[in-house]
């Protein structure tokens, strides 16, 4: 191994496919303003922000995330990973729009009721939207009401809900049962998440799917809304 | 003649050490062996479960009874599911500022303000390893707010009153700009819970020792 350079190059000396990789180590190491040069970079050279969103910062952080998942790397460099891409977004957020691209499904997303916990929430919520979801993120501490009045308000195709707490992690139960009582249950993709959570605690409070990290979380959502749009035809 | 098993082990996360040896020494439990497994795993908690079980399957037929002083730690059952397949009991409760609270106080402290973050005399005297660096906020002290920006007080759970630890604990809110609070709570539910192991341990002994006299 060699010695880490502290030299810096000028990324607009890298072709596309370098300065793809280049993005990629970029994230790993959380260099945000790197990250910021090359997207401005890309689009310079005509890339479409989608092919920018997808080729570099989503296979970046999907990078990221395997290594958090094999114990590679921790938190801290995993929410330097995400305010890197973060920065990326911000840029990319207002051209997406533009686009006029139909989102691939909607999601309303929060913390429960006695936590306040919202890094992997949070997450969470900017791959969704890496991946062309429309995301409503309704923050920390959210009791039932807030839920169901933003289901009512923006009729999403799923609901996600995250604890980081032990002790709060029950509440996800009151709210899938505050929907069943209100005959809502069936109309939404129910989605849980957070360290203490596990795919046996999801089936016991009747959610769909356990989503063990963010990844993992954009893949369910597509799969679920997949399945569930072919059964509606 | 071989020697019996020993009547009591008690593996205990390390972040309790030193309480578990004081309880020990008031109460003249000597019966009770201790065996403490490193408390970094509090920062890791799907790697409790695990070592617990490695601790346990490691002491088996060494000890008569063993108790785990652990709570849930963040597990999210997955400790208990593991204990209940040995057959062994725990500390009540999700986590050790519940236990030193007690689950009522605990409670109340949560529900007046969730965004508290709570420490131990183990974690004030480890705060800089445990948290600061655990957190990687030495590397990168600019994730501070990431981390911190939904709280809004720390509380101080005392076990053992220490005007040094207090002012520790002081500084480290002011450090993670956080309102201070101090309750002290002694050993609360961790001092009744391991009396209720040791006198059933005892109570084991006694019976043990009568049946051997009746024989003879």
């Amino acid at each position: 191994m060699g010695e880490e350079s502290t030299e810096t190059f000028d990324l607009n000396t890298l072709n596309d496919q370098e300065l793809t990789e280049q993005v990629h180590d970029d994230l790993y190491n959380g260099l945000r303003e790197e990250i910021v040069a090359a997207t401005n970079i890309f689009l310079g050279r005509g890339w479409a922000p989608d092919k920018v969103l997808n080729d570099a910062l989503v296979e970046g952080m999907r990078i990221v995330g395997i290594d958090f998942r094999d114990g590679i790397l921790f938190v801290p460099e995993v929410l330097l990973a995400a305010n890197a891409m973060k920065a990326g977004m911000e840029i990319l957020r207002p051209l997406l729009a533009e686009t006029g691209a139909e989102p691939i499904g909607k999601v309303v997303i929060g913390t429960v009721k006695g936590d306040i916990h919202d890094i992997g929430k949070n997450l969470v919520s900017m791959m969704l939207e890496g991946a062309g979801f429309e995301v409503i993120n309704l923050g920390i501490n959210n009791p039932v009401e807030n839920y169901l009045a933003a289901l009512e308000e923006h009729k999403p195709d799923i609901l996600g809900m995250s604890a980081l707490l032990t002790t709060t992690m029950p509440y996800m139960k009151v709210v899938i049962d505050t929907l069943k009582q209100k005959g809502l249950r069936d109309k939404y993709i129910v989605m849980v998440g957070g360290a203490p959570l596990n795919d046996d605690f999801a089936k016991a409070i009747g959610a769909d799917a356990y989503c063990r990290d963010a990844a993992i979380a954009v893949e369910t959502a597509k799969t679920l809304i997949a399945a569930r749009r072919a059964a509606a035809h | 003649m071989a020697e019996g098993p020993e009547p009591l082990l008690v593996i205990a996360c390390g972040a309790l050490a030193r309480e578990i040896v004081a309880l020990k020494r008031l109460n003249g439990w000597s019966d009770m062996a201790v065996e403490c497994l490193p408390p970094e795993l509090h920062n890791r908690p799907e790697r409790i479960p695990g070592a617990v079980q490695a601790a346990i399957r490691a002491a088996r037929g060494r000890y008569e009874r063993i108790f785990v002083a652990y709570a849930d730690c963040g597990t999210g059952g997955m400790l208990d599911a593991m204990l209940a397949s040995e057959g062994i009991a725990r500390l009540p409760g999700a986590h050790c500022y519940e236990f030193f609270a007690t689950s009522a106080a605990f409670a109340e402290l949560s529900n007046a303000e969730p965004g508290t973050f709570y420490l131990t005399d183990f974690l004030v005297r480890h705060f800089e390893r445990l948290v600061i660096q655990g957190l990687g906020l030495d590397r990168h002290p600019e994730l501070l707010p990431e981390y911190f920006r939904n709280y809004r007080r720390l509380v101080y759970l005392v076990q053992s009153a220490d005007a040094a630890l207090s002012a520790a604990a002081r500084a480290a809110a002011q450090r993670l700009g956080l309102a201070y609070e101090e309750r002290h709570t002694g050993y609360g539910e961790l001092a009744s819970t391991l009396g209720q192991v040791a006198t059933v341990a005892v109570a084991s002994i006694g019976q043990r020792k009568e049946t051997a006299a009746w024989r003879h």
